[in-house]
């Protein structure tokens, strides 16, 4: 830490409040300044809509908030807000998420930096409320960033995280923070809150340059251009997504330097994974019984780990890649489903496939679906799934095909 | 070092949401001096905006963040050191949802752990109310209505700082009394808030509730089933036709079938009683009834069933004759047995029954009728326990 950053930190200090993951996102909201914030409620995003408009009431936060008529005018009104050169944050659940989809997958083509939370809902029907990745999932391919995290702490700090990166002139795409319904967005945990000083210190003003739409800056943005025009602005965001991991490391190492939080890499977290034989892989809170689990069995001798992917695009395949193809056997868990894709798995145990192909070392993958519809993955499922892991390890092979774990039969 | 503490706040959408959150608050906020960490949240599945459903907040609190973890990703603890029901008409069990079937109301209560109830009734009549466990466990009375504290504009009558008082005396474990007062002070800024709680801490008496004592009806309880049983397409079978009613040697009338996976009478603070004599058969309140609650008896009255009841009132409201269905707080009342039955088996009985019931009906903050309601009830309440249940 340079001599700069030392005198910020010291001039103020963290407050610590009780807060919920989506509560900690509005905060995060506070600390960057957004301008603009649009809202259409659905449950469980909404606990972020409401903790933002508590705060503008109580006069804590100064920002335009703006609850439209539906999804898909939530997240217009956020991406034009974002072309004027607005920080601007939306976010949704479920099929409210769906029902943006136009919105949203137009926005990385204009390369607009607005950070969406996405409170990992069910896409209903059946009527449900608890958490499944498919909705933030859908979005997968089209040029937004995804992350997620897995506790309230992770919440606000990635929210931070998102707005350095997305704004950055490299970048310019939209980033989806994904937060598990109910366990995340309805719990109220402890949450360090850093002072405004470190805020401003880590995050520059967003600046869009010569690509704001401004009278003094006259531009038209998206025009018809069919296909002589089209394959080269793919081109351009995939370009923008390849230049994204590079700047999520710089601004995970300034972070850490100014926040004092976040060991290891950004784009995944390592569980006991040193000397680990076999590890599960996962996302968001999974992580709470999987870390229970790896605890009590190491505490029984055996050398379990666990990977919690964060940034799931970019993928970091390279590093992921690197690390899984250490272990003996790989056992991954997607709260997610991916019908009719090989091996009838999940999205996540694919692409943990995809990236070990280009490994000279290629360890047995099982996979697993689990936690569907925010059911608790419990501790006899992970126990359940280490188990078959371990047999993979064994005998050199795993199951073909992807196994549910938790369901009725 | 300690282990986790979980405490389960059962309450009534709408009316108790932020009281329920209050007091989940101050239980973490308060471990949270003793050098602890914890969880504070709702149920999810509940549906706390409506009026009258049983919901549920819980607090979990532990020694380290490696011990929290194990409560984390999970809708509610397996069990409770502390359950509190912040109105006592929950302790006949809450039915959360469809094919959720009765849970007790100390269902999750730990051996020796507590029980904590806010009510009138002495602690006898609460044990009544509840199912019986098959092991000891502690019940603690707080003297108070059913508290709409900390909702909008009513009044705070200190509901939610007697019960965190009322924790520390029964779960010190949990947190010190002076712990639970400075979080108080921190979070409230009220130095009253403070000795409200204090005085809960030094007059709350603690009763053991034996297996034997309580009711021994055993909760009804649904199976789930598989996958490969269900309907496909997101379908379940719709409510078949209903009978006529069969009731001793009579047939007639009509009672339409219901939905046995949700009974929904778990809602009902308030239950109609319905004066046969006095029914003119204008069709009003089974027409109007929302639930579809009436049967239409053979002699063409209408008989309440109490399992499929919410206990809105408004068949009460609608009923043109004076006195004819009223209202009565279900606390009064210890089955759902048919009162149409217990009118045809003895008549004189029955308008005694009735007579007790309409004279003997304590209140309730079942929504408020007037204006001012509730600044009576808080300052009968005062008189009653020596100047002890208001607190502003
Ligand atoms: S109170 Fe009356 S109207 Fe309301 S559900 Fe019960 S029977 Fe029906
Ligand atoms: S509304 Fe009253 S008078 Fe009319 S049928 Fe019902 S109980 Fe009888």
């Amino acid at each position: 830490m340079d001599a700069d950053a030392a005198a910020v930190q010291a001039a103020e200090v963290e407050q610590e409040a009780l807060i919920s993951g989506s509560e900690a996102v509005a905060v995060a909201t506070k600390l960057v300044d957004v301008d603009v914030l649009t809202a259409y409620p659905i449950r469980p995003y909404d606990t972020l809509m409401q903790y933002v408009a508590k705060q503008i009431a109580d006069g804590e936060q100064d920002a335009e908030y703006i609850v439209a008529e539906s999804e898909h005018s939530q997240f217009e009104i956020a991406k034009h807000a974002s072309a004027v050169g607005a920080r601007a944050l939306c976010g949704s659940s479920g099929v409210g998420w769906c029902y943006a989809f136009e919105a949203i997958a137009v926005t990385p083509a204009l390369r607009l930096p607005l950070v969406a939370m996405v409170g990992n809902r069910a896409l209903d029907d059946p009527g449900a409320f608890g958490t499944e990745h498919n909705d933030a999932l859908a979005a997968r391919d089209l040029g937004w960033l995804h992350v997620w995290v897995d506790t309230a702490q992770e919440a606000l700090d990635t929210t931070l995280l998102a707005y350095r990166v997305a704004e950055d002139r490299r970048v310019y795409l939209p980033v989806a923070i994904s937060t598990d319904g109910a366990f995340l967005t309805h719990s109220q945990s402890l949450v360090r809150v850093p002072p405004r000083a470190w805020v401003d210190r880590f995050l520059p003003p967003y600046d869009r340059g010569k690509l704001v739409l401004h009278p003094d800056n006259p531009i038209t943005i998206a025009p018809q251009v069919n296909e002589d025009w089209l394959m080269e602005i793919r081109r351009q965001t995939d370009e923008a997504m390849r230049q994204a991991p590079g700047v999520i490391e710089e601004a995970w190492r300034d972070f850490r330097a100014i926040f004092g939080r976040g060991d290891g890499s950004p784009f995944f977290e390592e569980y006991y994974t040193d000397d680990a034989e076999i590890v599960l892989v996962g996302m968001g809170t999974l992580s709470m019984p999987v870390r229970v689990v790896v605890r009590k069995l190491r505490a029984e001798g055996q050398k379990v780990g666990f990977v919690r992917v964060r940034w799931f695009r970019p993928f970091d395949y390279e590093g992921l890649g690197a690390l899984l193809s250490r272990f003996a056997a790989i056992g991954v868990v997607d709260r997610d489903f991916s019908m009719g894709s090989p091996f009838h798995s999940g999205v996540l145990a694919n692409e943990i496939r995809a990236t070990l192909y280009a490994q000279d070392r290629r360890p047995p993958v099982a996979s697993f679906i689990s936690g569907l519809g925010g059911r608790e993955v419990t501790i006899p499922n992970v126990r359940e799934m280490f188990e078959l892991t371990r047999r993979a390890a064994e005998s050199g092979a795993a199951p073909r095909d992807t196994l549910w774990i938790g369901v009725r039969s | 070092m300690g282990r986790t503490v979980s405490v389960e706040i059962v309450y009534r959408g709408i009316f108790q949401k932020t009281l329920a959150k209050n007091i989940s608050r101050g239980v973490v906020l308060a471990a949270r001096r003793g050098g602890k960490v914890g969880i504070a949240f709702g149920r999810y599945g509940d549906s706390p905006e409506r009026n009258g459903v049983p919901a549920k907040n819980f607090a979990i609190v532990a020694p380290d963040q490696d011990e929290l973890e194990l409560s984390m990703a999970q809708y509610e603890p397996a069990e409770t050191d502390v359950t509190i029901a912040v109105d006592d008409t929950l302790c006949k069990g809450v039915e959360s949802w469809a094919w959720y079937g009765l849970q007790p109301i100390n269902q999750k209560v730990r051996p020796d752990g507590v029980l904590v109830v806010t009510s009138t009734l002495p602690a006898d009549a609460i044990v009544e109310f509840c199912h019986r466990k098959p092991f000891p466990y502690r019940l603690a009375v707080i003297p108070a209505i059913p508290s709409f504290s900390g909702l909008w504009v009513y009044k705070n009558d200190h509901t939610d700082v007697r019960v965190l008082g009322t924790l520390a005396k029964v779960c010190p474990e949990l947190v010190s009394l002076e712990a639970m007062l400075a979080a108080i002070k921190e979070e409230w800024k009220d130095d009253l808030k403070v000795t409200s709680a204090r005085r809960a801490y030094e007059q709350t008496e603690v009763r053991v509730v034996r297996p034997d004592e309580g009711n021994p009806e055993v909760p009804y309880t649904f199976t789930l089933p598989g996958w490969t049983a269900m309907r496909e397409g997101v379908t379940v079978e719709g409510m078949p036709l209903g009978a006529p009613m069969r009731v001793g040697g009579e047939v007639g009338g009509y009672r339409p079938a219901r939905n046995p996976y949700f009974k929904k009478f778990s809602t009902r603070t308030m239950r109609p009683v319905v004066d046969f004599e006095k029914c003119v058969k204008c069709t009003l309140c089974w027409l109007q009834c929302p639930d579809g609650c009436f049967d239409v008896t053979p002699e063409q009255t209408y008989d309440l069933n109490a399992d499929a009841c919410c206990g809105c009132g408004v068949c009460a409201a609608v009923c043109p004759v004076d006195d004819c269905i009223t209202m009565v707080n279900e606390a009064a009342f210890t089955d759902h047995r048919s009162q149409w039955e217990r009118y045809k088996a003895d008549p004189a009985a029955y308008a005694a029954w009735v007579r007790g019931m309409l004279a003997g009906q304590s209140e309730r903050s079942h929504g408020f009728r007037y204006r001012g309601q509730y600044q009576e009830q808080i300052a009968k309440l005062r008189a009653g326990a020596g100047g002890e249940g208001g607190g502003e």
